[in-house]
């Protein structure tokens, strides 16, 4: 079928198309009717009559040209464009990476990437203080029980940006699976926990209450003042140098360690499960890449691999936009502090054992704006990358 | 090692304005720590090599839209949760960031390492002198302690005479 625009210069050949438009037999259809002399008229004309109505209109000296070749072709094209948009629009996310989002909101996407994905899988790992499910993402492409690597975010919950990057993050895998050669091959040999919002209680806080909230949300028996610093309460060194022994403070211990359910359930995982060969946790600002010790000044026996991972690491974060992150064990780069969990991981026999700080280095701090969330994920994933492909190298 | 006397640093220092991310100047500093005493600020001595970037155009304009606000300005959360600070309150933000800049300076020791957090309040009181008055509650962030707390600072300003603190101190304790 085609269809012909036609352009009339006077009430004559207006009169012309409208008897046109009556033989019914020629089964015309006008998109434009002939009625108004200004519009040019549109008609789609079935095949079989093509070149009779193209061989009057010449004959009445009617001005016309070919809108449509090939109908079928148009409609054909529309299809297939058509289902591929459902096809992205199924795959693809509504989901905004480069904004920063409700716990609603995340929990509902960890569930749109496990359900996507065959290789993800959303597990629940414990629940915190209130009661809030602690969510894992787990990517698994087969086997029992492989060599895994574990990621978490946000147990600071004013650190808003290493939740959102840790989403980014968890996208990024699960959709370069099989196209990335490096992903693919890690992901064939070993298994990767994503924990996206290791402190909801928190996280939930500092949407609702107080922005810089930073510990947990548990009551303290005999105190007035909530929470524990969840980074000061895992067993390495706790209630040492670099902790609080005040409920009050922000980088309280906390009664004993463990004492938080948040740490607790990632404790118990973790040697439930046996076979970690990595723990990588994410924090904000400062931009730094950390390997133990905190609690100790003094170096780990690992020092000069570690020292020269986190190098690699830091190399590949700078490759991207510049961004510099320096290297160094906790106490040395940043301060002595008790209790931390890289610092937990490395004495149970994890040895590549790193803490991130993100951007940026104070300018906004935990108030990062959400336009650099993205490109904060992506060089942040480059300098994971870097320390995932050695361990899987190690690892097989 | 100063006996007696306190802890003095010698610093080589690169400025970059943040306003125009090219541009930077280098200086040098001298910082004496008093020995003990956790209630002195430390000593400064700073010398800038080169010159900083003439802001009398845009200090013009500031200082003439403020003064032209029929009633007084009230702002908080300055960046908002997002990290957003709305264009028009850049100045305001900048302001604090010299009133947070001398609070630190009063309040640092060998051990703390503060950062402005965010502008939690600001409130403009008009004077019937030429200076511009901002009533701030800002929060500082120590990485040390990890604590946040506010300050209330306040904050003159004219744009010949330059910025002074007249008035701060620790507000009440927060959450």
């Amino acid at each position: 079928h085609q269809v012909l625009r036609i352009k009339t210069k006077n009430e004559e050949e207006i009169k012309q198309l409208q008897l046109l438009e009556s033989l019914e037999h020629l089964e015309l259809d006008f998109w434009i009717n002939p009625s108004a002399r200004a519009l040019p008229v549109d008609v789609r004309i079935p095949a079989v009559s093509v070149q009779s109505v193209k061989a009057f209109l010449e004959s009445q000296g009617i001005e016309y040209s070919i809108l449509i070749e090939d109908l079928q072709d148009v409609l054909d094209k529309e299809k297939q464009d058509m289902a591929e948009s459902a096809q992205r629009q199924r795959s693809s996310s509504s989901f905004d990476f480069g904004a920063y989002h409700t716990l609603d909101d995340i929990n509902a996407e960890l569930d749109h990437l496990a359900s996507e994905y065959s290789f993800v899988e959303k597990i629940r790992i414990g629940e915190s203080y209130e009661k809030r499910p602690l969510y894992v993402l787990k990517f698994s492409t087969g086997g029992s029980n492989r060599p895994a690597i574990w990621l978490d975010a946000g147990i600071h919950s004013r650190e808003w940006v290493t939740q959102a990057s840790a989403l980014w993050i968890a996208n990024k895998i699960a959709s370069d699976y099989g196209t990335d050669a490096s992903i693919t091959s890690l992901l064939d040999k070993m298994d990767l926990f994503l924990l996206p919002v290791a402190n909801p209680d928190g996280f939930v806080y500092t949407h609702t209450s107080n922005r810089m909230w930073r510990k947990t949300r548990s009551k303290i028996p005999g105190s007035i003042c909530v929470g524990v610093d969840p980074n000061r309460n895992w067993d390495a060194g706790f209630g040492g140098p670099g902790a609080s022994n005040k409920p009050c403070s922000d980088s309280y211990h906390g009664p004993s360690a463990n004492s938080e359910v948040e740490v607790k359930s990632v404790v118990n995982f973790i040697k439930n499960h046996g076979n970690f060969k990595a723990f990588l946790t994410l924090h904000s600002y400062s931009q730094l890449l950390m390997y133990p010790y905190g609690y100790k000044c003094t170096r780990p026996d690992d020092y000069a691999e570690l020292e020269s991972l986190g190098r690699a690491a830091a190399s590949s974060i700078r490759s991207l936009y510049g961004t510099t992150f320096q290297v160094g064990t906790i106490c040395k780069t940043i301060y002595q502090a008790s209790g931390g969990s890289i610092d937990w991981s490395y004495d149970n026999g994890i040895k590549y054992s790193f803490a991130f700080e993100l951007r940026d280095t104070g300018r906004y701090g935990f108030l990062l704006p959400a336009k650099q969330i993205i490109p904060a994920a992506k060089e942040t994933w480059l300098g994971l990358k870097k320390i995932m492909e050695y361990v899987r190298d190690k690892s097989s | 090692d100063i006996d007696d006397v306190g802890h003095k640093y010698y610093l080589e220092l690169e400025l970059e304005d943040v306003l125009d991310k090219d541009r930077t100047v280098n200086c040098t500093a001298e910082v004496l720590y008093h020995l003990g005493s956790q209630t002195s600020a430390p000593d400064v001595q700073v010398t800038v090599q080169g010159e900083l970037r003439s802001t009398e155009e845009a200090d013009k304009e500031f200082y003439t839209h403020i003064r032209s606000l029929e009633k007084e300005l009230v702002a908080e959360n300055i960046p908002d949760s997002h990290g957003n600070v709305p264009p028009e309150l850049e100045p305001i933000h900048l302001l604090a960031w010299v009133a947070s800049g001398y609070v630190i300076w009063q309040n640092s020791t060998e051990n703390t390492k503060f950062h402005l957090a965010q502008v939690k309040h600001v409130k403009q009181v008009k004077r019937s002198d030429e200076d511009l008055q901002f009533d701030y509650v800002v929060l500082l962030h120590d990485m040390v302690s990890q604590e946040v707390l506010p300050w209330e600072v306040t904050l003159l300003w004219h744009p010949q005479r330059g910025a002074r603190v007249s008035r701060c101190q620790a507000a009440g304790a927060g959450d």
